[in-house]
């Protein structure tokens, strides 16, 4: 059972140690003076510190071990981007319908104001003719 | 690459060929499930082919899954632990319930190995996803940071907490095996 009342030359208490050890032990943290001074004086902590080193050391070797999934995950993946470009494709071609709906209706709109102001003006000429 | 960024999609099924295993056991250390971790793997590899030209190449393609990968795994976990609450816990303890807890049984890397992977297996999920990311797979804090929505100070705490959790699982003193039993 670790001895939280030890305290070395340094006055930290191993639990304050192991508190830190799991920051330090790859350099992520930077043990400050007192720290290691207890550490090396304490064949407790030094064995913890071991022991995460080991830890460490494992969890970096699976790295290398890779699982192989189930057949077919690179079909269904690719089908999976078919079907979202699709998707999105059906949703263009959607919002492109729109925009010509919009634009057919502008267009006739505007083509109508026109005919009706040649119309008017052609009225006109006529009128100042016959007068 | 050049090919896959330009939308052939030829390109990019190769490069799904090259990296889907390596990209599948990260989905599944994330994870911890194998339905889960080919959910994760497709919707990664769909999100990667969506923003494949903003892949700038400064980092490798592999590097950049991971991160897209541990995003989605992050993604998958939260919706599966929504109505778990016990999952978002991660003051759990794991107790070793495998006879063999002397440390100088395993002393086999390739038991070590299996030992460490179990561990893993039972970390909470907020846990395990950065020791998983950080040690095993060497993503910077900051990265880490970003794909998993936390602060960088957050991470780091997590992955101490995992590290500790870890090696108590491992290396269990007496009072934390009389714990266990």
């Amino acid at each position: 059972m670790r001895s939280s009342r030890y305290f070395g030359t340094d006055g930290v208490t191993c639990d304050e140690v192991a508190d830190a050890l799991p920051g330090i032990v790859d350099g992520d943290d930077v043990a400050d003076l007192d720290v290691q001074r207890h550490v090396a004086a304490c064949l407790r902590c030094q064995a913890e510190l071991v022991q995460y080193r080991r830890l460490l050391r494992t969890l970096h070797q699976l790295r290398t071990e890779v699982l192989e999934p189930a057949p077919g995950l690179v079909p269904e993946v690719l089908a999976a981007i078919e079907a979202a470009g699709e998707r999105r494709a059906m949703h263009h071609l959607l919002s492109g319908r729109r925009v010509a709906y919009v634009s057919g209706i502008a267009a006739a709109t505007a083509a109508g104001a026109a005919g009706a102001i040649l119309a008017s003006r052609a009225r006109h000429r006529r009128v100042r003719l016959a007068s | 690459m050049a090919a896959a960024k330009a939308g052939d999609s030829d390109a990019f099924a190769e490069l799904v060929r090259a990296t889907e295993a390596d990209i599948y056991t990260l989905a599944y250390r994330l994870t911890g499930n194998a339905e889960d971790a080919r959910d994760v793997a497709q919707e990664a590899y769909l999100r990667a082919f969506r923003s494949l030209k903003k892949f700038r190449g400064d980092a490798r393609f592999s590097t950049w899954m991971y991160r897209i990968t541990a995003n989605c795994a992050s993604t998958q976990l939260t919706r599966r632990s929504k109505g778990r609450h016990e999952e978002l816990s991660d003051d759990d303890t794991i107790v070793d319930e495998r006879p063999e807890s002397d440390p100088e049984t395993m002393a086999e890397a390739g038991a070590m190995r299996d030992r460490v992977t179990e561990a893993l297996g039972d970390l909470p999920p907020i846990l395990r996803a950065v020791v998983v990311l950080r040690d095993v797979y060497d993503l910077p804090h900051e990265a880490i940071a970003s794909e998993l929505g936390i602060s960088e100070s957050a991470a780091k705490v997590r992955l101490h907490r995992a590290r500790r959790k870890l090696r108590e699982r491992l290396f269990p003193t007496g009072e934390e095996k009389a714990r266990a039993v």
